[in-house]
């Protein structure tokens, strides 16, 4: 994260300087800085709302439930995590509400499922395997209905405008795949293998 | 018609949750629901602080980067590339931009649907490219600060590897299918 983000700055500032666009390079970062905590701020009202209700519902015992009942998927996608771990519920419910395409209430459970994914972690500036797989899962896009390209379809006037479905689900389905084993793969790596966090004794 | 059902149904599946959930670990559990919501929400109220830094970090990195006009000298870099496998020009930018910023994405998409449309060929094919792929560095960025990780490891390229690979299938998909 470290050369990504100093390498965004670096390739800005250089062609800046060349292209003369260092004015709106300088507003972009202020507005940036501003637009972050505007985002930041509009999400806590969705995070308190969907955490609550997880809450309820884990309480209820209806989370334990249904990520008992993906145990068999948990258990290859996240071995270092014990099967009864809260993080498996929350990971759960954020796929769900992934493929639902409730972006705002995704990104909430995906939160959560860090929070306790952290627990396990002993080295806590370290990403664990686990942490790894589950963004790569995450950032592949899960989403089985487009709505918003769907909408944005239906406004330009198209014809069909779900007729992409179908091939959005296709790809995703490749680039959920891809993801999940290409961080599988990576973590065997011995470059990786040697970052790797020593696991906490008990996360709970 | 699909679009009505699919609305219908989005409407409906937050207010039907927000309502059975409770009504179940009521009546049938005996839980506490309103003091279980409470404390469930302090916890989302305190991550929702925790990320700001992270988010103003990584927000303001890619907004210069995109103010800098350093995206269009990629995009020409790559072109020549990408011509070869006959990856339409038009649909590049976004494809490059999907990783960093989703709003921005959804801009250049109503750009091409101005101007190619959104039945012709790389209208459907950015179509399916905003469908398979993620904004991963915000992704990343959010998800790891709010556990204040900053080693990443293998999630970042694995997770890129995960973006090309939806890009290529919605081409080929897109090259099949259409």
């Amino acid at each position: 994260m470290n050369l990504v983000w100093l390498g965004l700055i670096f390739l800005a500032v250089v062609t800046a300087a060349f292209r003369g666009t260092m004015p709106e390079v300088s507003s972009a970062a202020f507005k940036s800085a501003g637009a972050a905590v505007t985002l930041s701020i509009g999400l806590i009202g969705a995070m308190a709302l969907f955490l609550g209700l997880m809450r309820v519902a884990q309480d209820a015992g209806l989370v334990q439930a249904l990520a008992r009942a993906l145990r068999p998927l948990f258990k290859w996608l996240f071995p270092d995590v014990p099967a009864d771990h809260p993080a498996l519920g929350a990971i759960a419910l954020n796929m769900g509400a992934n493929m639902l395409g409730l972006g705002d209430a995704a990104t909430p459970m995906g939160l959560k499922a860090m929070q306790d994914l952290q627990q396990l972690n002993g080295e806590s500036e370290t990403a664990t395997n686990a942490m790894c797989t589950f963004l790569a899962l995450n950032s592949s896009s899960v989403q089985l209905i487009p709505a918003m390209v769907i909408g944005l379809r239906a406004a330009a006037g198209s014809r069909n405008p779900s007729e992409i479905i179908i091939a959005a689900v296709l790809a995703t389905t490749c680039s959920t795949i891809v993801a999940v084993l290409s961080a599988k793969l990576l973590a065997r790596l011995p470059y990786f293998k040697k970052s790797r966090p020593r696991a906490k004794e008990s996360g709970l | 018609m699909i679009k009505d059902m699919l609305s219908a149904a989005s409407n409906w599946v937050v207010p039907l949750l927000l309502l059975g959930i409770p009504l179940y670990a009521f009546a049938v559990r005996r839980v506490k629901v309103y003091e279980s919501f409470i404390e469930g929400a302090k916890e989302g109220f305190w991550i929702g602080v925790k990320i700001i830094p992270y988010l103003v970090g990584i927000l303001v990195a890619i907004g210069m980067f995109r103010a800098s006009g350093a995206m269009d000298l990629l995009v020409a870099g790559l072109r020549p590339l990408t011509g070869l496998f006959g990856f339409p020009a038009e649909a590049l930018p976004v494809a490059l931009l999907r990783p960093l910023s989703g709003s921005g994405t959804l801009g250049l998409i109503s750009d091409v649907f101005q101007t190619s449309g959104p039945d012709s060929f790389v209208g459907r094919l950015v179509s399916v490219i905003e469908g398979s792929t993620e904004t991963t560095f915000y992704v990343l960025a959010v998800y790891f600060g709010s556990v204040a990780v900053r080693k990443s490891r293998h999630a970042l390229p694995a997770s890129l590897l995960g973006d090309l690979a939806g890009v290529v299938a919605a081409f080929i998909v897109c090259r099949l299918l259409f």
